[in-house]
């Protein structure tokens, strides 16, 4: 396979699951903001930061609000980050790899990429319309990815697809955990029971994993326990854990591997020992951020062995 | 009430389908009795369909604009044109007689240079070509071929017979659709198939493989690629359909580089691979940058040196467009004479050359009568149509020759054949059109069954080009003693 298709089946896949991930994002936020005590008040801003994209958004709005924040996430094609702007970009990857991947898959995407712009300029990021919208956008990403695990080949462009995949959905596991402990640490209240479940519950609805958690770990739902299953669950496939270990499948049936599997190994994403906080601490914080940067030597890896053959 | 033939027009202009006494034409005679079984609706519907299935297949053309370039649906008329086998064959044979005769030319030309020396062609022709490229000379690529794939463009005048317009050896383009326009009809007309005397026209991409591969002599299992300009040329489309129909890569210059050891490899995940053959589907003076135009981005460094020291092939060779020249082109027949001393068996179109003094006034006393075309151009553009212009555009043409003789030919405006085409969703209404064969060269010789046809949408233009207005259709080889 060439480095050059290689790399564009990478991003394909790695911003179809931003897509997904945009839209859940937004969406559990905008439940979260139901579900809180009125007088507490949690900053949209969150969605900004988890991403960190400060600097962009302050260049282009100055008020910290719901409509500026839910705009630059969603839909601002100025933003690098936007759903949109991913969207745009699984096109644009999609377009000159056509005849690799399925042709529905391509012709999935123009739907998508259709409807989201109908539907935006039809008024769906007001609080009534948003839910359906996203949950609509989420479902389509979800079909789409079905489409592809059952029609595509899995042979090297499948293992560049999972690879892509599954580093996308590790680096945002790790960046909704992050949002949780900030939300918490961002008021004053935030030891208050009542508060961290539902905070920790709308983490995990935003990973799609309520359901795992509750059948796996507990029905009462703590901070530790909802990081722990989200880094360290083997089986639940948003999981850190899980993403690296069926990355680390997918290197294992490409060629040239032998450098990537010593580099993950070194970078010890799965090393769980040290693995010791309390809700209290920004040790979550600073956990999650390090393995953020794992991850992006990760691609900086993939990038040196896969995409710039010399 | 389906369609009455009698109500065609087609009397003014040579027709494809129907003769000038209203009766269809014998190779035409079951698509017409056919097409006479259908209700207006019916005909709207099948138009219908083949506009859905274009669209479903995602057959496109990129078309530049102002505002940026837009992907259009590729522009399809269902009723089939259709040529009997038997006049077919004796096409093929003069559009290979022809591709033989050029390329000796062009091998000539980059060594001894014979047909200069006897005066056939004024040297100075030559020498003031834009497309003679001096780094050619003394290279001798694999068959002695230069021009690989070759686009001709034929024309059929009021006497029914086939003209060479135009010989396109540089980077022909239109195989795709004319492959494509063939799967669209057979799911609009199926019944038409049925009766199996309409000859299949599939061949061509496992023949194009077999002349690339030709190419590589002495390796078996060659690597073979396609390198395009990428996803923002005209052409885009063609080139991924090749590649996936061949299985072959396709490449843009980036994916490619040249090795300390000259050969030429592409960047892939599992390292460099050696490249053995390439189609190249971008123009002589962006191969290079170290040769040709320093600013190109779309080549490899190193390339043509690989070329010239037979480490790559390359089709079509660089320097082949030298015999695709609109002058060159007025010496095709003393061309064929002088090598192959054979009498050319599809002619040309009378052409007056401009650097020609008596040649020239003729252009000019007569220029609101004759088609101008600049030497070198292609796409239809930079042409005036003597019939259709006005004062001032003439004018204009006449500075154009004045200051530059050499640049440009005259030809008669040609009386370009018709054919019956679906005019506003149910009305069936004479088109002019025109073929573009593919004709291919290596170690053996192969012609399309029948070519892309293109016709000219607009009542009585003879532009065909589909970026400016033109259409297409299927194009039937039908053969009429079969049983």
């Amino acid at each position: 396979m060439l480095s050059s298709v290689a790399e564009r089946i990478y991003w394909t896949s790695r911003y179809l699951q931003r897509v997904e991930s945009s839209a859940r994002l937004v969406n559990v936020y905008t439940n979260l903001l139901m579900d809180l005590p009125k007088d507490i008040n949690i900053s949209w801003f969150n969605l900004v930061t988890l991403n960190s994209a400060e600097a962009e958004y302050d260049k282009r709005y100055k008020v910290r609000d719901e409509p500026n924040v839910v705009k630059f996430s969603l839909v601002d094609d100025t933003n690098s980050g936007s759903m949109l702007v991913s969207l745009s970009m699984v096109r644009e990857n999609l377009r000159t790899n056509r005849d690799v991947m399925p042709e529905s898959a391509w012709e999935l995407i123009n739907e998508l990429s259709t409807y989201a712009h109908e539907s935006i300029k039809n008024g769906c990021l007001n609080r009534g319309k948003r839910h359906e919208f996203l949950t609509q956008v989420i479902n389509q990403c979800q079909l789409i990815q079905g489409y592809i695990a059952s029609t595509l080949s899995h042979d090297e462009v499948w293992d560049m697809w999972c690879i892509g995949r599954h580093l996308e959905g590790a680096d945002m596991t790790t960046r909704i955990l992050d949002a949780g402990t900030n939300v918490l640490v961002s008021h004053d209240d935030h030891e208050a029971a009542h508060v961290q479940l539902i905070v920790w519950g709308n983490v995990l609805r935003c990973s799609g994993a309520d359901h795992a958690y509750r059948r796996n770990v507990a029905a009462s739902v703590g901070g530790i326990k909802v990081a722990k299953f989200l880094i360290f669950d083997p089986h639940f496939p948003r999981s850190v854990h899980y993403c690296i270990s069926s990355i680390e499948s997918a290197v294992r049936l490409l060629p040239r591997n032998r450098k990537i599997i010593s580099s993950m190994k070194s970078l010890g994403i799965r090393q769980d020992s040290d693995f010791k906080f309390t809700e209290s601490d920004n040790q979550l914080s600073s956990y999650c951020n390090e393995l953020q940067l794992k991850l992006g030597q990760l691609h900086g890896i993939f990038t040196e062995n896969w995409f710039s053959a010399k | 009430m389906g369609i009455n033939w009698k109500n065609y027009q087609a009397n003014l202009f040579y027709d494809e389908l129907i003769n000038a006494n209203g009766n269809a034409r014998l190779p035409a005679k079951n698509l017409t009795r056919y097409l006479q079984s259908l209700d207006e609706n019916e005909l709207h519907l099948r138009q219908q369909l083949a506009d859905a299935a274009i669209q479903d297949m995602g057959i496109t053309f990129t078309v530049y604009t102002e505002e940026g370039n837009i992907d259009r649906s590729w522009p399809f008329d269902i009723i089939p044109r259709t040529i009997s086998a038997k006049q077919w064959s004796k096409t093929a044979d003069g559009l290979k007689q022809r591709l033989k005769a050029l390329n000796l030319f062009i091998d000539d030309l980059y060594h001894d240079q014979k047909i200069l020396k006897d005066g056939i062609i004024p040297r100075e022709i030559i020498e003031k070509s834009t497309n003679f490229r001096k780094e050619c000379i003394g290279i001798s690529p694999p068959h002695g071929v230069w021009a690989h794939i070759c686009g001709t463009d034929l024309v059929r005048d009021n006497d029914g017979e086939f003209y060479v317009l135009e010989d396109n050896l540089r980077v022909p383009s239109g195989v795709s659709y004319m492959l494509e326009n063939r799967s669209v009809t057979k799911r609009v007309l199926p019944e038409l198939f049925e009766q199996g005397n309409i000859l299949p026209i599939s061949d061509y991409t496992s023949q194009l493989f077999t002349t690339l591969a030709d190419l590589a002599i002495g390796v078996d299992d060659p690597e073979i690629v396609i390198l395009t300009p990428g996803i923002y040329n005209s052409a885009y489309f063609e080139h991924a359909f090749l590649a996936q129909q061949m299985g072959i890569e396709l490449v843009e210059g980036s994916d490619l580089t040249v090795g300390k050891n000259g050969y030429v490899y592409m960047k892939t995940i599992n390292g460099l691979e050696k490249v053995d053959v390439i189609y190249r589907r971008i123009d002589d003076l962006f191969l290079d940058p170290t040769v040709f135009n320093k600013d190109s981005t779309l080549g490899v460094p190193g390339l043509m040196k690989a070329w010239q020291t037979g480490k790559v092939a390359l089709a079509n060779a660089p320097g082949a467009g030298v015999a695709d020249d609109k002058v060159v082109y007025a010496y095709v027949p003393q061309i064929i004479k002088y090598y192959l001393d054979q009498d050319p068996i599809i002619s040309n179109v009378e052409t007056f050359l401009c650097s020609d003094k008596k040649q020239r006034d003729y252009v000019i006393e007569n220029i609101s009568k004759l088609v101008v075309k600049p030497a070198n151009e292609s796409g239809g553009y930079g042409m005036l149509v003597g019939p259709n212009s006005t004062k001032k555009e003439q004018a204009e043409f006449v500075e154009l020759i004045k200051n530059n003789p050499r640049n440009y030919i005259g030809q008669p405006t040609l009386a370009l054949s018709t054919a019956p085409t679906l005019i506003g969703g149910d009305k069936l209404e004479p088109r002019h059109l025109d073929l573009r064969p593919f004709v291919l060269q290596g170690k053996y010789s192969y012609v399309t069954t029948g070519g892309l046809t293109r016709v000219a949408m607009k009542k009585g233009s003879l532009v065909v080009n589909s970026s400016q207005g033109g259409g297409s259709k299927d194009t039937w080889i039908v053969d009429t003693e079969a049983k």
